[in-house]
């Protein structure tokens, strides 16, 4: 148990201060480090090239320099991303990796380019028509580009040992993360909605093979425990980032907690598994392919809303909670679609709409503690 | 004697044939497909599938001051306020049917080209699902480098191969290749007509004033594949060379006296009240960087070659040639300066504007202003701030005009 506890200290505390956290990684693994905007990017290229991935998924802070770039009405987290980027305080960074899966995206892409010039940019664009043959070949092949920008950057070849080898410590990380949600969801009062994001959160921030040990380890500790009996109201937790802390403040203080997610930043992430036939390069294709329900890729079916449900159901949870980005278009665009499907299967939404520079959290206080107390009154 | 039409008239007619034909192929029970505005609708017109354009139709009814029923309609279901207004209004007309404005049927077939934006995905892939409709997608992959990547062309005719087998499948029907190259070449052809048309523009004065450009745009967007849009845009072309010719400008009151750019959609619902603003201080907008999207230019039966125009529409493009794309407006449209619509509906369009208008103003030394408005959403645009924003750029441009006469 003490292990467990000081195991969940040391991750808490990791996630908690990410650029104390990635300094120390780059120290202990003497290897610089390449940060990775949101969403999918493909990190074991990146490791592969022998650089540290860290994650770069905006923060607080006063927005001052991004306006020079960006309008009011840009989502918060690239508008820190680009203030961060001016002001400075990604100056220890080799380059930074961008998806362009969104049209703020693309635009932070090409800004990026001017507004950040001293550090160098590798965009990576993911195909949309993953499933048709065309697409997995695009894929492959820009996955393949991506790779030679960083042998350029490194100036040293990726070997295919290396690459494989990074593919495999990502798939145990993944399988570890999984395996971790699940030990969690039976754990709801040792692993409380805060500590259960920031300790994925810490994933972004450190070796991965050194993570994955440590995340084995807890949920080894957790699945050593009896399970739990959860007296609050258990809710599957959907959209970008389970952000900012405040945030998850509220929600413990209103005995409010993470079973499972749909997150980009948690499971969207890990919660695919790669096919086991074909070259690496074919297999990381897999992942986006066999993803369903995420909102940035397209998806005739769109059955976010059927495995949302589906989730509350094997959970027996509560309630959805939609923790909506302000500005995200995608995420904005599926919610009237899965609300409806949510609503029509008689399960509860708590919506709550964030921005990563919220001066005051009272909206959302006040939101979720009237919701707490219906649900309370319903049980 | 014939009887001279004009393209005005012409214009009119076609648009109301448009909409009547789809309204009619609906009520005989054949297949309707909506499709975004720069698709590869040559497909489409191969196959003889009627097709609407909701871009074009929430524009016609943002134009005539109908797009709050749909917005709070599309709103009260849960479509934040934040999201392009084209896909609020349409998604509102989903549930509604109905507007005063103009009207489609609803579609059987979604067909959507992404390289407009991303935000079409999403709006498109919400159609299918709301309506239990098939969908093709058209994926064109952001172009960060200045040119379009192999991988992507490859990618994209792959997409084309695949298209043409799942409109096989919806209608039943093969792929007809040598109707396929007819079509090719009008829309190509209907395309250099366009150009060859708006181009007339870089004359002084220019004999068209840009607001007249936009009602045309429903044309371009809606029949391209056709030989009555060709038809258009030749006697439009015509028109307006006969009028370069005498030396007529833009106005029959009004003189030309400074030459603008609009950089993105028109403000609809506003329409009138920005055009009026301009025309009463003589100012001209000769150009834009949107209609040049419908330049889709590529040889007949090169199906590469054509994935490749659609994806390198400037909106698909990196800043680089965003900027040199409106440098290069300003020279051949000999400007004076430039009315940038920050439009709440289109992220993609603005977040890349406020460096381009930096960059174009080092590179040429042309004023430029900003102001805040949306394409159909009436909430977001204030006549005051317009004015005096373009009473800004006006005092501007009178300072260069002056600096350049003192030599
Ligand atoms: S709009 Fe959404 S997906 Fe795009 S950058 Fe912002 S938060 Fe990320
Ligand atoms: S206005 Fe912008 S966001 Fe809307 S459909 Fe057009 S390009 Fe896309």
């Amino acid at each position: 148990m003490n292990d467990l506890k000081s195991l969940l200290d040391e991750l808490v505390e990791a996630g908690s201060n990410p650029k104390k956290t990635v300094l120390k990684s780059m120290q202990d693994t003497k290897k610089e480090a390449v940060g990775c905007f949101p969403i999918y990017t493909p990190e074991e290229i990146i490791y592969a090239a022998g650089y540290l991935p860290v994650g770069m998924w905006g923060g607080p802070t006063d927005l001052k320099l991004a306006d020079k770039y960006l309008q009011g009405f840009c989502c918060s987290i690239m508008r820190s991303n680009i203030e961060y980027g001016m002001k400075g305080t990604y100056s220890f960074l080799k380059a930074v990796a961008i998806s362009t899966f969104c049209d703020t995206l693309k635009c932070i892409c090409e800004n990026w380019k001017v507004a950040v010039p001293e550090i160098p940019l590798i965009p990576v664009v993911y195909p949309q028509n993953r499933m048709i043959e065309a697409g997995k070949e695009y894929l492959n092949e820009e996955f393949k580009r991506v790779a030679k920008e960083l042998e350029k950057l490194s100036g040293k070849l990726i070997t295919e040992d290396a690459i494989n080898e990074s593919f495999e410590i990502y798939e145990d990380f993944r399988a570890a993360m999984r395996e971790f949600t699940v030990a969690v969801s039976t754990h709801l009062n040792t692993i409380d909605a805060k500590t259960r994001h920031l300790v994925i959160k810490a994933s972004f921030f450190m070796d991965k093979k050194t993570y994955t040990l440590k995340i084995k380890e807890i949920t080894k500790e957790l699945n050593a425990l009896p399970k739990e009996d959860f007296n609050g109201i258990k809710v599957i937790a959907t959209g970008l980032i389970a952000e900012p802390t405040a945030l998850l403040d509220i929600l413990v203080e209103n005995n409010i907690g993470i079973i499972d997610d749909d997150l980009s930043q948690e499971s969207r992430g890990f919660r695919v598994a790669a096919r086991k036939e074909g070259t690496v390069y074919e297999r990381m294709v897999s992942r986006i392919v066999d993803q369903r329900g995420c909102t940035f890729l397209f998806e005739e079916a769109k059955t976010r809303g059927a495995m949302l449900i589906d989730m509350v159901n094997k959970h027996q949870a509560d309630a959805v909670l939609v923790i909506m980005m302000k500005f995200c278009d995608p995420e904005e665009f599926d919610y009237p679609i899965y609300k409806e499907e949510i609503e029509n299967n008689g399960i509860p939404i708590l919506y709550v709409e964030t921005e990563q520079q919220m001066d005051s959290a009272e909206q959302i206080r006040t939101r979720i503690q009237s919701f707490a107390e219906m649900l309370t009154v319903e049980v | 004697m014939e009887k001279t039409v004009t393209s005005k008239q012409m214009l009119g007619e076609l648009l109301e044939k448009h909409y009547k034909t789809a309204i009619d192929a609906k009520a005989e029970g054949k297949l309707v497909a909506w499709a975004t505005s720069i698709c590869p609708q040559e497909l489409l017109e191969t196959m003889g599938i009627d097709v609407v354009y909701p871009e074009n139709h929430a524009a016609a009814i943002g134009a005539r001051k109908d797009a709050m029923r749909f917005i709070q309609q599309a709103e009260g279901k849960g479509y934040s306020n934040d999201i392009c207004s084209y896909a609020r209004v349409n998604m509102g007309y989903v549930d509604l049917k109905f507007s005063e404005a103009e009207n489609i049927p609803m579609p059987d077939l979604i067909f959507c080209c992404s390289n407009i934006c991303n935000t079409a995905i999403k709006w498109y892939e919400n159609l299918a699902k709301v309506l239990n409709i098939p969908i093709i997608m058209f994926d064109m992959p952001f172009n960060h480098t200045f040119d379009v990547p192999e991988h992507s062309i490859k990618y994209m005719a792959g997409q084309i191969k695949h298209a043409i087998k799942q409109l096989e499948e919806i209608t039943g029907r093969e792929f007809d290749y040598d109707r396929f190259k007819e079509v090719m070449e009008i829309s190509a052809d209907t395309a250099r007509w366009w150009k060859k048309a708006t181009d007339l523009n870089k004359n002084h004065p220019s004999p068209l004033n840009g607001f007249d450009m936009f009602n045309y745009m429903a044309i371009i967007v809606c029949n391209r594949g056709k030989i009555e849009g060709r038809d258009l845009f030749k006697l439009w072309h015509d028109e307006l060379a006969a009028k370069v010719e005498a030396g007529i400008g833009p106005w029959k009151d009004q003189e030309e006296k400074y030459r603008i750019m609009w950089d993105g959609i028109a403000c609809w619902p506003h329409l009138g009240d920005t055009y009026k603003v301009l025309k009463k201080h003589g100012v001209n907008m000769v150009t834009s960087t949107y209609p040049e999207s419908w330049t889709v230019i590529y040889d007949t039966g090169d199906i590469e070659g054509m994935a490749k125009a659609y994806a390198s529409n400037y909106a698909n493009r990196n800043l680089d040639y965003g900027t040199k794309n409106v440098a290069r407006l300003v020279k051949e449209f000999d400007l004076d300066g430039i009315l940038y619509h920050s439009n709440r509906s289109c992220k993609l369009m603005d977040f890349r504007q406020y460096e381009v208008q930096r960059r174009v103003e080092a590179m040429t030394g042309i004023p430029s202003v900003v102001f805040d408005g949306d394409q159909t959403d009436p909430r977001v645009f204030t006549l005051s701030q317009y004015e005096t924003r373009v009473q800004a750029l006006i005092e501007m441009m009178e300072k260069n005009k002056e600096l350049r006469r003192n030599g």
